[in-house]
């Protein structure tokens, strides 16, 4: 049986780890991130501080923590909304500067064009990503896209003429039809219902078997995060929230719900994680 | 009785109250409109100045019967006047929608350039078309692009605050969505912002063909010597042919109605239904 392996992140040995020269370990790296905003007295707020993380490439990775306590601004410093105040974001060793395409984003809200249809939502990503491919090869991506999130029936309808999960799909497949190196989601299925949610986890973890991307996904669901990630990085509270502990999941892929639930780990795990967040950094409003 | 025969004598009633219904919504105004003449008719039995319903419609029997005659100069039908008065706002809105257009677009995107402008818009937007006739005129000289730009400077205002302000309210989501993408900028402006702005271009455009309406009475009462709607009334003024006026701005009430009714339709036809 295997133990539960975690990784106390403290912050003099991630220091060490970052003077040494980017290794194919580190595709993402996330080295001393403090993230402050100005506020009204002239001070500063400060939401993040001292946060340290590698991602491998290929790897998919869950953020869990409570809300406010800085997932979001972690990952728009991935997605390149905003910049670190100290620290660096790199990607391949290459600081991240701006949004971009290599690293595309599901939003919270879909943030699909209402006015576009499903099919035409993911031309506008895959005509404006590969500007120089042929009319016919475009169409091919996104007909393949459209397809492998089922939704060829529905790919002449606008997003207000489906349902959210429906709308969550064609995100999905935006994203994933521009082939990003880093796939970021933002609390994907939160809005939806208990079925759809685990639905749309199966299909997200299927189409990732083939592309395997690396991901980066926000969630607040322990199961949801047990069943897709490899790591599940768990924040302490803000402000100047960190990285508490990482969590290598112990399953095996592929990946089978039944299964995995059925295993002694599982509630292993489960129980460190909601101990984690409900015990040990519980929310003193809550 | 059977039941499918109790549902057919239910549906004819629902359909024999859906047609009282409509005949209803038609037959309130026509008799409310008939009460009015009669307070109309009445009152001016007791004002000599002010014809009654009856006497405009003898008055002005001749022009209601022949909206299409044209003896040369300014005497011309009445679908004459309005149809160069409806031209003059047809162009000068045209300008206004335009240039509106444009420049709301670029100062909505433009923090500074919104920052700076707006409150020079705000005032100027309440400006009086009339206010605009004489400083018109002495600029331009001549009644017929001075006409035009009254509409225009009238016309202009609306379309551009609420342009600016639909580029301005933009779904930061849309927003982010460009970015990640690296949009063009062609496709960001034909496919994210101008559909994201439309509803409130539309508004614009829709409070605007009022005022461009209002605005050309206005000038034109003003601009001797040219056929339209405006100049008509005042020259029936002039003539002391009240009952003229009144019919004149019967006419007037009726095209701005139309106007207003032809960019309803249109804003529910372009428009897509949204979220």
């Amino acid at each position: 049986m295997q133990t539960l392996s975690t990784t106390h992140h403290d912050r003099s040995t991630s220091l060490r780890g970052s003077m040494d020269a980017p290794t194919v370990n580190e595709f993402l790296s996330i080295k001393n991130v403090k993230k402050s905003f100005p506020i009204a007295d002239g001070g500063e707020y400060v939401v993040l501080d001292g946060v340290n993380l590698t991602v491998k490439q290929g790897e998919f990775v869950c953020l869990i923590g409570h809300s406010g306590c800085g997932k979001s601004t972690l990952l728009n410093m991935v997605s390149g909304f905003s910049k670190p105040t100290t620290g660096s974001v790199t990607l391949k060793g290459k600081p991240i500067m701006g949004p971009g395409p290599d690293r595309m984003v599901v939003f919270q809200g879909y943030a699909l064009l209402p006015w576009l249809t499903a099919y035409e939502n993911i031309y506008l990503a895959v005509n404006a990503v590969y500007q120089e491919k042929s009319k016919g090869e475009k169409d091919e991506i996104v007909i393949n896209h459209l397809k492998m999130v089922g939704l060829m029936d529905a790919k002449d309808k606008t997003p207000p003429q489906i349902s959210g999960g429906m709308r969550q799909r064609v995100a999905i497949a935006r994203a994933l039809s521009i082939r990003p190196e880093v796939l970021v989601l933002d609390e994907p299925f939160g809005a939806l219902d208990a079925i759809t949610k685990e639905e749309l986890q199966e299909e997200l973890l299927k189409i990732w078997n083939h592309t395997r991307n690396t991901v980066l996904m926000i969630t607040h669901d322990i199961d949801e995060a047990l069943f897709l990630a490899d790591k599940i990085v768990m924040m302490t509270n803000g402000p100047s929230a960190e990285i508490g502990e990482v969590i290598e999941v112990p399953f095996k892929r592929p990946r089978d719900r039944a299964r995995i639930m059925e295993m002694p780990e599982y509630y292993k795990v489960r129980n460190y994680v909601l101990d984690y967040l409900y015990n040990r950094f519980a929310h003193a409003v809550d | 009785m059977t039941l499918a025969q109790k549902q057919t004598i239910q549906n004819r009633f629902k359909l024999k109250a859906k047609t009282w219904e409509r005949i209803d919504d038609i037959l309130t105004p026509i008799v409310t409109l008939f009460i009015l003449l009669a307070l109309w008719q009445l009152f001016s039995a007791f004002n000599q100045n002010l014809p009654g319903p009856i006497k405009v419609v003898q008055d002005t029997w001749k022009l209601i019967l022949y909206p299409f005659y044209d003896r040369g100069g300014t005497d011309k039908g009445l679908f004459w006047q309005v149809w160069a008065s409806l031209q003059r706002v047809l162009i000068g809105y045209s300008i206004a929608a335009v240039v509106g257009i444009t420049v709301g677009v670029i100062i909505g995107l433009n923090k500074r350039a919104y920052k700076g402008l707006d409150p020079i818009f705000q005032i100027l937007r309440t400006v009086p078309p009339l206010a605009w006739v004489p400083i018109a005129l002495a600029a331009l000289q001549q009644n017929q692009p001075a006409a035009l730009f009254v509409i225009f400077i009238t016309a202009v205002w609306p379309i551009l605050i609420n342009t600016a302000v639909g580029v301005k309210q933009i779904p930061q989501d849309y927003i982010n969505v460009s970015q990640v993408l690296q949009l063009p900028r062609g496709e960001f402006f034909f496919k994210v912002l101008f559909p994201a702005a439309l509803p409130y271009i539309f508004t614009g455009l829709r409070i605007a063909i009022g005022l461009a309406w209002l605005a050309i009475i206005a000038a034109e009462i003003v601009m001797s010597g040219i056929v339209g709607i405006g100049f008509f009334i005042w020259n029936a003024y002039q003539n002391g042919q009240v009952s003229e006026i009144i019919l004149a701005l019967v006419y007037i009430g009726l095209v701005g109605w139309g106007l207003d009714k032809l960019m309803a339709w249109l804003q529910n036809k372009i428009l897509p239904a949204q979220r």
